[in-house]
């Protein structure tokens, strides 16, 4: 993997931080396509992690992702510039809005044009979503496919059904599997395990 | 000083921000509406809705927005760069200990964990999504079956994707005689 210039990582940002509609979930199927598939900086199982590294930890989940990933691109640079990149977009336009075009939205234009846009963002959500689980559920050799399964519809029916706040999943989740390691063996080494699955 | 305010109030919403940007709202309205009453709730109703027709993380746009109301550009730039600021800090001390501890059966247990219920954080804020509204037409839900099969068999850029959407959307309420 060659690495990546630091005004290269900054573009790609920028574009999609000017895309990003609906928050930071939506940034994910932008991000996954630039790094992993267009530029071919990261690996499809680090993308993933670094995903949930972003959601375990505090703040704004869309620049939290822009340093994990940037970072892996490129070190602590790399991480200043992704995440640079990503708020830049928004910070420019709020500004405008705030001292021109505060009824925008009122616009009809506008309000016809997201009608078309909101379905799209809930798709580009699902997709990642979906994503992210078939790798759940192939990222432990021992562990069968269906837990993670069972673990991501549980996580759901949580937050949907019964309003959990997302915090406490994640803390629990992470309790749970520090607690689960206690009985498990170490293991050989990542490296030749991601060789034996990508062939 | 109200530098300083606005600094302290968005690392603090920084700091506590947990599950991302809808998570994040109550705390910030907490804040800006109710403890300092920079805005009023209605003009906090109005700041939520613009920020879902331009791009950028909610709790970006509305750091940078308050920012730019009480204390102009400068202002924009310490509440933004307060608001992220907690991100970096925590972002050193866990890559620091993570990259370290990568391979020990701890950190990768946790991590095969982390990944099913992420994937069910994502996938629960998609369905919350469905509930407002979005799905009032035959076209909008082609628009969001057409964006998921495209995007999970195919490498067109979600970008092109969200801008032919746009488009979509301002041609059945602009041009069409009858609406579908």
């Amino acid at each position: 993997m060659k690495k990546a210039s630091l005004w290269t990582i900054f573009y790609e940002f920028l574009k999609i931080g000017a895309f990003t509609f609906g928050g930071g979930y939506a940034m994910i199927s932008m991000v996954e396509r630039a790094l992993v598939k267009k530029r071919h900086w990261l690996s499809d199982m680090e993308f993933w992690e670094c995903i949930a590294l972003a959601q375990a930890l505090p703040g704004v989940f869309a620049v939290n992702m822009a340093l994990y990933t940037g970072h892996r691109i490129n070190g602590k640079k790399g991480a200043g510039v992704a995440a640079a990149g990503a708020v830049l977009p928004s910070v420019v336009i709020i500004c405008l809005i705030a001292s021109f075009f505060y009824h925008l939205r009122d616009n009809e234009t506008v309000q016809s044009i997201f009608t078309g846009i909101r379905p799209c963002v809930v798709a580009l959500i699902f997709a990642p979503g979906l994503k992210m689980l078939r790798k759940a559920m192939q990222s432990d050799p021992v562990r069968p496919a269906w837990v993670a399964l069972l673990i991501a519809l549980l996580v759901m029916v949580l937050i949907c059904g019964f309003a959990f706040s997302p915090v406490y999943i994640i803390i629990g989740a992470m309790v749970a599997g520090a607690i689960m390691a206690l009985g498990r063996k170490p293991r050989h080494s990542r490296k030749s395990q991601e060789k034996t699955k990508s062939k | 000083m109200i530098y300083v305010y606005l600094f302290w109030v968005f690392f603090k919403i920084g700091l506590f921000g947990f599950g991302g940007g809808m998570a994040m709202i109550s705390l910030i309205r907490m804040e800006v509406v109710d403890h300092y009453a920079w805005l009023t709730a209605s003009q906090f109703a109005d700041l939520l809705a613009i920020s879902q027709v331009t791009p950028g993380p909610i709790s970006v746009n509305t750091a940078t927005f308050i920012g730019y109301t009480q204390a102009g550009i400068v202002g924009s730039l310490v509440a933004t760069a307060a608001l992220v600021l907690p991100n970096l800090i925590l972002m050193v001390i866990v890559l620091k200990y993570y990259l370290a501890h990568r391979d020990s059966k701890y950190m990768r247990s946790v991590m095969s964990i982390l990944l099913p219920v992420v994937a069910g954080l994502i996938l629960a804020a998609a369905l919350m999504m469905c509930k407002d509204g979005i799905f009032t037409s035959v076209t909008t839900v082609g628009i969001f079956v057409v964006v998921l099969v495209l995007n999970l068999f195919t490498k067109v850029n979600p970008i092109l994707l969200i801008v032919m959407s746009a488009v979509v959307g301002y041609l059945i309420n602009n041009s069409l005689p009858v609406a579908i």
